[in-house]
């Protein structure tokens, strides 16, 4: 069972009580952007076997949006944060270059 | 190229009176070659329906088909075995059909038993919309040559008397049947088309796992693998979950996303089902298998992930369903549970395409309903490396999405595959 921390309220939540939001951190492209980068942004997802960034939702507890780190093939969770940054913390990297010595982020 | 004695009756009479020690290996184990025409990555169903097809209708021969694990050990070995064309889009249609009609005669063209047993197909309708959706499924399909028909909760009674018609969350309102859809046996699929590739000289290397792509001026020269370097002029991904994985070697992006699906059997019991039924309002498919196991379809995860296991709160919301809907099942106790790495895309349709790199194809996307279009897409993967384009492969191209040509079959498939 995957158990997340919500950084907000510090619930220790199981993934039934959470929703996930697919991958964190994507840029919303400009009105002026070319249908590449649209098409980018709307369809083209980071789909690593490794240390992935996503987005889930604390849906039956306090209901906000966070982020968190997760191995997708171990599941291990490296951490979470608040939603309202627009990259992981330093804090958060460094800790995933020491469990994932190699590791560099994308 | 060895001669290889055919299946047949005569065979296993033959076979029978000398203590069965004449059986053939079911392929070679060719040691990997430095040079192909072609090489598809992945030897599941649908890389061993490419080569097959390249071999068969396009007379390409010197093919390699690498697989990572073993033989038929991804997706191909871990589905419910499926086969229906009951869509609504005209694409899906054309390309599902291709394939169900291509397993009625499988076991015949590969000589090798498939199993392909055409028992039928009932999808339930449990809601108003979903009602709707399958009468209109059911008139989309009359255009387009599918046999399919919208039949009353009497009917779904009658072909299946298992069934609780009077659920206390979702009645059974009715159901689209398709009564040439059914199953056949997984594994056979792979181990037949492994043979028949093997036969035509192909070489199927397995353990044999790709770690980079050699590419210059937009062309792949070749790829490295765990077995060494191996040069190919064309190169055909077909590794289904781990497309990302490969994309992300040959320098592209996909819009994939990988996340892992689960079925179940039960322990077996005396023949009690003999259609297939999905229910995709409560989410939950089964079918018995020929030893007796009940075949169950589960839910998929919402996230990424590479676990070839899925989160166990799927299992109890997919046999909730299932005991409502077959009260009988509520005493039957689970055998063996297991989770494929299936690919989805933004639309629920596959990709078979052109990549930016001139001559590498990708055959991915077929996300939770892959087993079906086995035979179907292999066809159309083949005529695509062969020919550059195909009329069953065109729609499904990379760039539907940048020009907005989806092929929507959310509304039609659902989860349920």
């Amino acid at each position: 069972m995957l158990i997340l921390t919500c950084p907000y309220c510090g619930v220790r939540a199981e993934e039934t009580e959470l929703a996930p939001g697919g991958e964190a951190h994507l840029k919303r492209v400009d009105p002026e952007g070319s249908p590449e980068a649209l098409e980018e942004y709307l369809f083209h997802r980071a789909n690593p076997k490794g240390v992935h960034f996503e987005r889930w939702r604390h849906a039956y507890g306090c209901g906000k949006w966070f982020l968190a780190a997760r191995d997708t093939v171990s599941m291990e969770v490296f951490g979470t944060y608040p939603a309202q940054i627009s990259e992981p913390p330093q804090e958060l990297i460094d800790t995933i270059r020491a469990r994932r010595p190699g590791w560099e982020p994308v | 190229m060895q001669f290889r004695r055919r299946h047949s009756a005569f065979a296993i009479a033959r076979e029978a009176l000398r203590h069965h020690e004449g059986w053939q290996r079911t392929w070679e184990d060719r040691p990997l070659r430095r040079k192909y025409d072609a090489i598809i990555v992945g030897a599941g169903g649908h890389g061993l329906a490419t080569a097959y097809f390249l071999g068969k209708n396009h007379g390409l021969r010197n093919v390699a088909i690498l697989e990572k694990g073993w033989l038929g050990g991804g997706n191909t070995g871990r589905n419910t075995t499926i086969i229906r064309s009951n869509y609504l889009q005209d694409p899906s249609a054309a390309i599902y059909e291709k394939a169900r009609s291509l397993y009625e005669t499988m076991s015949q063209d590969l000589n090798y038993n498939v199993m392909f047993s055409p028992r039928g197909v009932i999808m339930l309708a449990q809601t108003h919309h979903e009602m709707r959706g399958y009468q209109r499924t059911a008139h989309a399909n009359a255009l387009q040559g599918v046999e399919t028909q919208w039949i009353s909760p009497q009917k779904v009674k009658e072909l299946c008397p298992i069934i609780n018609l009077d659920g206390p969350r979702y009645p059974v309102l009715g159901g689209l049947w398709q009564p040439r859809g059914g199953t056949a046996r997984h594994d056979a699929v792979a181990w037949g088309y492994a043979r028949a590739c093997s036969d035509m000289g192909m070489d199927v290397i397995q353990q044999c796992e790709v770690t980079g792509i050699r590419s210059s001026n937009g062309q792949v020269m070749g790829l490295e693998t765990s077995k060494g370097p191996v040069d190919c002029d064309k190169l055909g991904i077909v590794v289904a979950g781990h497309s990302g994985v490969l994309a992300e070697q040959a320098g592209f992006r996909l819009p994939v996303e990988s996340v892992a699906l689960q079925a179940l059997v039960s322990e077996p019991i005396k023949p009690c089902m003999d259609v297939v039924i999905m229910a995709n309002t409560v989410h939950g498919y089964m079918s018995q298998s020929d030893k007796g196991e009940m075949v169950i379809g589960g839910g998929a995860d919402g996230y990424n992930n590479y676990n070839q296991r899925g989160s166990f709160h799927h299992i109890e919301e997919t046999v909730r369903a299932l005991v409502e809907t077959f009260p009988m099942v509520s005493r039957l106790k689970m055998l063996r549970q297991w989770g494929g790495i299936v690919d989805m895309t933004g639309d629920r349709s596959p990709i078979i395409s052109k990549t930016p790199l001139g001559n590498c194809f990708i055959n991915c996307g077929w996300g939770t309903g892959g087993f079906k279009a086995i035979p179907g897409s292999g066809w159309a993967m083949a005529e695509l490396m062969a020919k550059g384009g195909s009329p069953l492969a065109d729609p499904f191209s990379l760039d539907r999405f940048r020009e907005g040509r989806f092929i929507d079959e959310s509304v039609a498939a659902g989860v349920a595959h």
